[in-house]
């Protein structure tokens, strides 16, 4: 008789704000059925229950910002047959790869009265810089329907379909009318990543970035186009130094701006 | 003869981010308690610097995704005190409606599916489904209606998009509202038996003489609010907040530590706003209260959990009593000009009081942010609890007795995640 393999899944946080890993016991109606298909084998955040690997498939929250998750993501490479970054902070660095670049020890000494108590690294970077990474998957926040499928597709051995494409594709898809065309609203969708379903502009506001550059982006194109609808340098310098602010075409279009930001063109 | 005994749990399970509880007991007599916080900094408030005040709201959500809508609310609320703005009517009530589904969704996560297992021995609240199938489908029923108010609203349930200093980028039609409508009305009746549920479990035997503190207002039961009050005379301004209340970074701890200049430990969160505004709870909630057993004062935090039941019917409540009276404000936003200006603002996140400060120059741009989250202000209290909670435990069994100081940890629902202000830190030990 042929036992049928339950796969393993474990869930793992580094520096984050723990909206990923929500994301998963957001699934409010798929959650119970998720438990039954799979053995929810490390999850800290929903079960007391941790048991050892082996794991089939890591989920990896969180941006590695300290010589001991540098050392602690080695041991969950290790542990996982498959491991899936989700969200800007693995990804990307997330908001927190502000700091990069930046005087560390000025960044500790603005929060923290003693600042030698504190042991972190002078970056915050994605997971794909410390380990190999299987699959990485975008957003601040992840999109849960995104995450299922990721779920599903490695259950199943095959690639998770997640386009690559632009959030305009997105706002065609649902029909919504183009605010930069239609209300000279600076928007970031051109550049951006598509998976949350092009939210912002259905809500009358462009796009900010949530989910980081897309394939190719013509990111130089869509800052000039932002001056030209009256944003300061200053502005576009912002809008690319946010929570995807270390992935590269983002960075590079922030640092463009960021020299000579007083100037207005 | 000295006998020592160590408790380690690591890692605490089933709270919002990582941490750890070290407990030394010297001789039958416990000598130390460590409540370790092992969450990286991410140094929001140095980030913050130099960006424009209306970024703050998106940015400052990122702090927690548990609680977004809480840390959106404190950082419009202090940019529109800085720029002389009031934001009031249909908007506040707007913020008001979407507030309520950040309460349903983030307590009903706490109640089942971190909180209950405790009382009834699972690991999970995957596990207690297979036992009680109804309880744990319901309560994710119930748990998707509070997350329905902030997609609606909000645009998502994590990190919402809508939310701007002034207002919103779009406000619903009263007919959009409906479908939400009848949702949250399903909702109400299905929370009156969850409150219930929670008043029947077993509770241990602890009473702890707190100092509350929550916000005050003078018709409704505190999110938003202008004063800040306490059991023991606290009565002011929330701009005044940091001229009574410290934070300190203490030796033996890993968390920056508030405490009341001169008075010591306080709680804030679901208990203390209970306690203090019982009488502005809702005649629905108030009675719900009372059937399943609660007084309106209660020291015991174990019964959080049926408080945060209370709060979860008293939002659906008033989110229905809200939307029924709304009307479309027009504009969705007000407007403001930037100046050289400080402000600051407390609201009610899930978890208890969420105060920021922020110092902007002419232009908007930020030049200094403080933020003090909740879970940061009740870390003394949760070292109080639980240096009560080992002494009256001493002669349990050990897996007992690291059970109950879990629960008593869990009691506080802490969100680690909000790591402004906690910090690593290594102990030498002898």
């Amino acid at each position: 008789m042929v036992t049928r393999h339950i796969p393993k899944l474990a869930v793992w946080k580094f520096a984050s704000c723990d909206g990923c890993q929500l994301s998963l016991l957001d699934c409010e109606d798929e959650l119970l059925a998720l438990a039954s298909a799979l053995d929810i084998a490390y999850f800290p955040e929903a079960s007391q229950m941790l048991v050892k690997g082996p794991y089939d498939l890591s989920l990896v929250e969180g941006s590695i910002s300290t010589p001991h998750d540098a050392e602690r993501i080695k041991q969950v490479r290790k542990a996982s047959r498959f491991l899936v970054t989700i969200g800007a902070c693995a990804t990307a660095g997330g908001i927190q790869a502000l700091r990069n670049g930046k005087d560390i020890q000025e960044f500790i000494s603005v929060v923290y009265a003693s600042p030698q108590y504190i042991e972190v690294l002078g970056t915050s970077t994605p997971i794909a810089n410390h380990v190999p990474v299987d699959f990485e998957l975008r957003g601040c926040p992840i999109n849960k329907e995104q995450l299922l499928e990721v779920i599903a597709a490695f259950l199943h051995g095959r690639r998770p379909t997640t386009p690559a494409h632009s959030v305009c594709v997105e706002c065609k898809l649902r029909g919504t009318v183009c605010v930069m065309v239609a209300h000279g609203t600076p928007c970031l969708g051109p550049v951006t990543h598509s998976g949350c379903g092009a939210i912002c502009p259905s809500y009358s506001r462009g796009c900010y970035g949530c989910y980081g550059p897309m394939e190719t982006p013509n990111t130089l194109s869509l800052g000039r186009r932002w001056i030209q609808l009256g944003a300061t340098r200053h502005e576009v310098a912002d809008v690319f130094r946010n929570f995807n602010a270390d992935a590269e075409p983002f960075r590079k279009e922030g640092e463009r701006y960021e020299e000579n930001k007083a100037n207005t063109h | 003869m000295k006998k020592t005994k160590q408790i380690r749990i690591d890692p605490l399970t089933r709270v919002e981010g990582e941490g750890v509880l070290y407990v030394k007991i010297d001789a039958g007599k416990v000598s130390d308690i460590k409540f370790k916080i092992i969450e990286p900094p991410r140094f929001f408030e140095a980030l913050l610097r130099g960006r424009l005040f209306r970024e703050a709201p998106d940015i400052t959500a990122r702090i927690c995704g548990i609680c977004p809508v809480a840390y959106q609310t404190s950082a419009v609320q202090a940019m529109e005190h800085a720029l002389g703005v009031v934001v009031d009517g249909q908007l506040r009530l707007l913020r008001r409606v979407l507030y309520c589904g950040e309460w349903i969704e983030s307590h009903l996560l706490h109640i089942f599916m971190l909180h209950a297992p405790d009382f009834l021995g699972y690991p999970d609240a995957m596990h207690m489904a297979k036992d009680h199938p109804e309880i744990v489908k319901r309560a994710l029923e119930l748990k998707k209606a509070g997350n329905t108010i902030i997609k609606f609203l909000g645009g998502r349930e994590i990190h919402p998009v809508n939310v701007r200093v002034g207002g919103f980028y779009r406000v619903p039609t009263r007919q959009e509202f409906a479908p939400l409508l009848d949702t949250l009305k399903w909702a109400r009746d299905a929370t009156l038996q969850a409150v219930q549920w929670t008043g029947q479990l077993p509770f241990p035997d602890f009473v702890q003489d707190y100092e509350f503190v929550s916000l005050h207002h003078p018709t409704e039961y505190p999110i938003m609010g202008e004063r800040l009050i306490s059991n023991r005379g606290l009565d002011i301004a929330t701009s005044a907040y940091e001229a009574h209340f410290r934070e300190e970074q203490v030796p033996y701890s890993t968390a920056l530590h508030s405490t009341l200049i001169g008075r010591g430990s306080y709680l804030t969160g679901p208990l203390a706003r209970y306690n203090l505004n019982f009488a502005r709870l809702s005649p629905l909630a108030q009675q719900a209260a009372h059937d399943a057993g609660l007084e309106p004062t209660c020291k015991n935090p174990f019964k959080s959990i049926i408080v945060r039941a209370v709060e979860v019917l008293y939002a659906f409540d008033e989110a229905v009593r809200l939307i029924e009276q709304y009307e479309r404000p027009d504009p969705p936003a007000l407007s403001m000009r930037p100046r050289a200006a400080t402000g600051m603002a407390i609201t009610e996140a899930p978890r208890g009081i969420l105060y920021q400060r922020y110092q902007l120059d002419d232009e908007g741009r930020i030049l200094t942010a403080k933020i003090v989250p909740p879970t940061a202000q009740n870390q003394r209290m949760v070292q109080e609890d639980l240096w009560q909670c080992v002494a009256q435990g001493l002669d349990m069994p050990e897996d007992a007795l690291l059970h109950r100081c879990e629960q008593t940890i869990r009691n506080y629902d802490p969100c680690i995640s909000c790591s402004t202000h906690f910090l690593r830190l290594h102990i030498e030990r002898s």
